[in-house]
């Protein structure tokens, strides 16, 4: 159900990721510190060309990396197959990277 | 092998599949245990001694032609051998069944012929370059290539690997273990002229990429063969072509033509 | 599910951890995502959900998706020097690190969010 161009995609959006999770967990631990609220959050993050840049990528990155990872889920246990599992793999991709660069335009916009 | 019949003598409670299809249950025999006993012989006992419609299959008896293979408390082994002591549960029971993902034709006998058309759909077949008017071919045996290619040579087509493995189980189309670190030995067989056409037999729906490295495969291989290594190099290069014809697509059907 | 006998081994288990982290991740992420848009335009309803995490079970199910996140993170790493560097026979340690690094990642998590927040 994988095949070598999915297998390229899914370790290419992993190699882009690796870097930006341990940013993520490195300011969760940072930030986690003194409580979260919107105001600290949003006081690191608005107009922040960085934050946007890195989680943009962020979302976008694990949008793919999701769908191909839920695609070997979805035939190995659920059985889809063909143009339904195609179909709802891009659903999965299409939906995640909607709503991640939403939120990333809501914390950084 | 005799059958023994003494009074002191102890006896081990074997559970067997028997049935055709994907109909049958499992039959329980009692069958007197001895020294140095493999689980084929237990399996080869009750045949000649309780019950000769059981069926099974067998050859060498020594772990060379890998016809023997059953699961065993739910792990598939090559039966000839596996000593009963070294298997026996804490309760000293045994349940012998036929491989995993094979369908079963009766008893303990499986129909290979899935397992071995994926060999053939993985491209997992010599691509003569030489006639014979051209001789052998000099095999160098310092080169990596060489290396890769005999670490994965000793395969003796048990299936114990493609039974062991759970992507098999799920997705049929996956062309398994064994198959696959076939094709990983013939892409670094100097000899071998079908480097492309493995290349992109692999590179399918069903292909190497489907491989999660459960490494059951590796696990289990009677012959300590690495097909999740094998199926990791066959991962590296099948991606490196892809990216070359993807830069290059002009290169895609050139194939098989001389340089 | 029922995990049987050719699967009891070390190497399967991080195959599992790996598969089931990365399925509880995908299932978050839409959670995740929206809870951060309320920051445009119901900033108090972000704010509401933030204070949650003041209370201990949400404090451990942070925990536990820290761990997740790092578990997939260092398991990831794992499966790709498995693919791309030359074999090691060290797999089972190499699985093993994966699990306590995760650990320890996340339980830095979790105590910088205990004894700080």
């Amino acid at each position: 159900m994988i095949n070598a161009r999915l297998y390229i995609m899914q370790r290419l959006t992993a190699l882009i990721m690796a870097p930006l999770v341990i940013g993520h967990i490195g300011v969760m631990i940072y930030a986690v510190q003194n409580g979260l609220s919107a105001e600290e959050i949003l006081g690191r993050t608005q107009g922040s060309y960085f934050w946007a840049i890195f989680y943009g990528t962020f979302a976008l990155a694990v949008a793919i990396h999701a769908a191909i990872g839920l695609r070997a889920i979805l035939h190995e246990w659920v059985r889809l197959d063909g143009m339904v599992l195609n179909l709802v793999c891009w659903a999965i991709a299409a939906g995640l990277a909607g709503l991640g660069l939403q939120a990333v335009y809501s914390v950084t916009g | 092998m005799t059958q023994i019949s003494q009074p002191d003598q102890q006896f081990i409670k074997v559970s067997i599949w028997r049935g055709a299809g994907d109909k049958g249950g499992y039959e329980t025999f009692d069958v007197p245990d001895q020294e140095s006993q493999t689980i084929l012989d237990l399996v080869s006992y009750i045949q000649q001694y309780i019950d000769p419609s059981l069926t099974y299959r067998f050859a060498c008896r020594v772990g060379m032609c890998g016809s023997c293979a059953m699961m065993v408390n739910g792990v598939p082994r090559w039966t000839c051998r596996t000593h009963v002591k070294k298997i026996t549960d804490k309760a000293g029971s045994l349940t012998i069944a036929p491989l995993r993902n094979l369908p079963v034709i009766k008893d303990l006998v499986v129909d290979m012929d899935v397992f071995f058309d994926k060999w053939v759909r993985a491209e997992a077949v010599h691509h003569p370059t030489r006639s014979i008017e051209q001789g052998v071919q000099p095999v160098s045996e310092d080169t990596a290539e060489r290396q890769a290619a005999n670490a994965a040579i000793e395969c003796i087509n048990c299936a114990v690997c493609y039974a062991a493995c759970d992507v098999v189980a799920s997705n049929p189309e996956y062309l398994g273990p064994a198959a696959l670190n076939r094709a990983w030995s013939l892409v670094n067989d100097v000899r071998d002229g079908g480097r492309e056409a493995i290349l992109e037999a692999v590179s399918g729906t069903g292909g190497c990429h489907n491989c999660h490295s459960q490494q059951s495969c590796q696990k289990y291989c009677p012959n300590e063969l690495n097909p999740t290594a094998s199926i990791a190099g066959l991962k590296r290069e099948t991606s490196k072509f892809a990216l070359r014809n993807l830069l290059n697509p002009a290169n895609k059907h050139n194939q098989g033509e001389p340089a | 599910m029922k995990v049987s006998g050719h699967q009891r081994h070390g190497l399967w288990f991080a195959y599992i951890s790996h598969r089931l982290s990365g399925l509880l991740l995908a299932l978050f992420l839409p959670l995740h995502f929206w809870v951060l848009s309320l920051a445009l335009n119901d900033r108090a309803a972000l704010d509401g959900f933030l204070s949650w995490t003041d209370l201990w079970y949400v404090k451990v199910a942070e925990y536990g998706l820290v761990f997740l996140l790092s578990l997939h993170f260092f398991g990831g790493l794992r499966l790709m020097a498995l693919e791309w560097l030359p074999w090691s026979a060290r797999q089972k340690t190499y699985a093993a690190t994966a699990l306590a690094a995760g650990f320890a990642v996340s339980t830095s998590f979790f105590l910088s969010a205990t004894f700080y927040g």
